[in-house]
Formats: C-alpha cells, sequence, structure tokens
C-alpha cells in the first residue's frame, strides 16, 4: 500500500471535520463532526504504526486509547447538549448566547 | 496492479465521498448514517492494514454505541427529521470553506513531503501480542483511561438527570 494517498484521505477527513463544526448550526451535528476529526487521528496513527513496523505497537494501542476517549467524550458532549436544550428549548448553538452582550 | 491495490483505492474513494456527506446533507438522520458508512470504511482500511483488534474496537464502539448515543441525541433534542435548510449557518459558509481548504492544503504539503514509501503487509499483526503489550507497557495509562470513562459516566448521570431534590430545597 503507498502511503500518500492514505495521508491525503486523513488531512481531508480532517479538515471535512473542520469544516463542519464551523458551520453547522445544531449541536449534535457539531459533534458528529468532531468524530470525523479523531477518526483521521485515528486513521493516521495506524497507518504510521503499519508504516514504521512497529514493535511495541504504539500506534494501535494509542488508536484504542482514542476510541476510549471519544466515547467518554460523546457522553459527556450529549449531556450538556441535553441540559442546555431543557433549559433553553433548542440545540441551535446561535441561541446560545449567555456569555455575549 | 494488484487487487489489493484496487480495493484500497476504492476504500479510500468512499471514505472521502461518505465523509463529505456527514457534514454537507441537509438531514440530520443522513448524516448520522453516513457517520456510520465513514467508520465501516475506516475499519476496512484498518483490517487492509492488518490492525485486526483496531477494526473490531472501532466496530464495537463506534457503531454500536456512540451512534446510536448520536441517534438518541438527535431525537431527544427534537431536530427535525427530514430536509432542513435550517441546519447550516450560512454566512459561515465561505469563510468554513476557505479554512478548511487551506488546512487541507497545510497538512496535505507537510504530510506528502515528511513521508513517503509503501507499506508491505507481510504478517498479520497478532492480537495476543497487543493484548500483552497493552497489559504490561502500557498499563499505567491502561488504568488512568479506565478511571476517565468512570468519571465521564458520573458526569453524564449528573449532567443528564432531572435533579428533583434540589428544586424542592430552593423551593423550601
Amino acid at each position: 500500500m503507498i502511503v500518500q494517498p492514505v495521508l491525503i484521505v486523513a488531512a481531508a477527513l480532517f479538515s471535512l471535520g473542520i469544516y463542519g463544526i464551523l458551520v453547522r448550526r445544531n449541536a449534535v451535528m457539531v459533534l458528529l463532526s468532531i468524530e470525523l476529526i479523531l477518526n483521521s487521528v485515528n486513521i493516521n496513527f495506524v497507518l504510521f504504526d503499519a508504516m514504521l513496523s512497529d514493535t511495541m505497537m504504539g500506534g494501535q494501542i494509542f488508536s484504542i486509547f482514542i476510541i476510549t476517549i471519544a466515547a467518554a467524550e460523546v457522553g459527556i458532549g450529549l449531556a450538556i447538549v441535553l441540559m442546555l436544550f431543557r433549559n433553553r428549548q433548542t440545540a441551535n448553538i446561535n441561541e446560545f448566547d449567555l456569555m455575549k452582550w | 496492479m494488484e487487487i489489493y491495490e484496487i480495493v484500497t483505492y476504492f476504500v479510500l474513494l468512499l471514505l472521502l465521498s461518505t465523509a463529505l456527506r456527514v457534514v454537507t446533507t441537509t438531514n440530520v438522520i443522513h448524516a448520522a448514517v453516513s457517520l456510520v458508512f465513514t467508520l465501516a470504511l475506516t475499519a476496512t482500511l484498518f483490517l487492509l492494514l492488518s490492525a485486526e483488534f483496531v477494526a473490531l474496537v472501532l466496530i464495537l464502539v463506534y457503531i454500536g454505541a456512540v451512534i446510536v448515543l448520536f441517534l438518541f441525541g438527535i431525537m431527544i433534542t427534537r431536530a427535525p427529521l427530514g430536509k432542513n435548510a435550517e441546519l447550516d449557518n450560512d454566512k459561515n459558509k465561505k469563510a468554513g470553506a476557505i479554512l478548511a481548504f487551506a488546512i487541507f492544503l497545510l497538512f496535505s504539503f507537510i504530510l506528502i513531503s515528511g513521508f513517503s514509501g509503501e507499506i508491505t503487509i507481510d504478517q498479520a499483526s497478532s492480537t495476543q501480542l497487543l493484548g500483552e503489550i497493552l497489559l504490561t507497557r502500557f498499563v499505567f495509562p491502561f488504568e488512568i483511561v479506565s478511571f476517565v470513562l468512570l468519571a465521564a459516566l458520573i458526569g453524564g448521570i449528573t449532567l443528564a438527570r432531572k435533579d428533583d431534590a434540589l428544586i424542592n430545597e430552593d423551593q423550601i
């Protein structure tokens, strides 16, 4: 497998996630875009692990840690979105402007 | 070109198109389902790189648990199902596209100029070895991660539940 196309696709996934975070209005959709970014990082970790043929398998182990942290992050993030929705009756991030005047 | 390369390029192309659909579709359910396909294709890519255990963890944790949580979140926040033109911030669209494209150019330039070469998978990576390393060399981060999961569990429950006791105390 040639490395460079995979690296370019991982970079493209990362920038698509950035685009989603900046453009989406629904808070749950922003969390979906964050998952895309974490996924692109995972691809890079596993690819470099295979490329360097690491004897300690650091890349694969770190991608497992990233997946675990991402699961925790989604749980907390959705709990926060739920709390905001309960208080403001909307999941639109433009309306969460309590710190602005 | 051998079949392995053809499959790899096919997976990469599908991965790009489904990821593009996650951020551009105007239907929230379609975005979540496209993310399922993106993650399944990522797992396929990991299988092609002979990282079976990571691929299985990705399928179990992401497609099994995280996507279900997302669908739950979409439905409980009463996001309008079906087509919804209000899903995007139109005034951010141009700036977001320019910034994302600039980041893409920067990253791909750095990665291409820094790394080249070809991966040859000569042996299957052993899940047994992965488990041994995880519980010897990386046992301390492993325990820390389990503690983080416990903290996230408690934090999620504390945030999301309706605190009736607290409300009653305020009324007294």
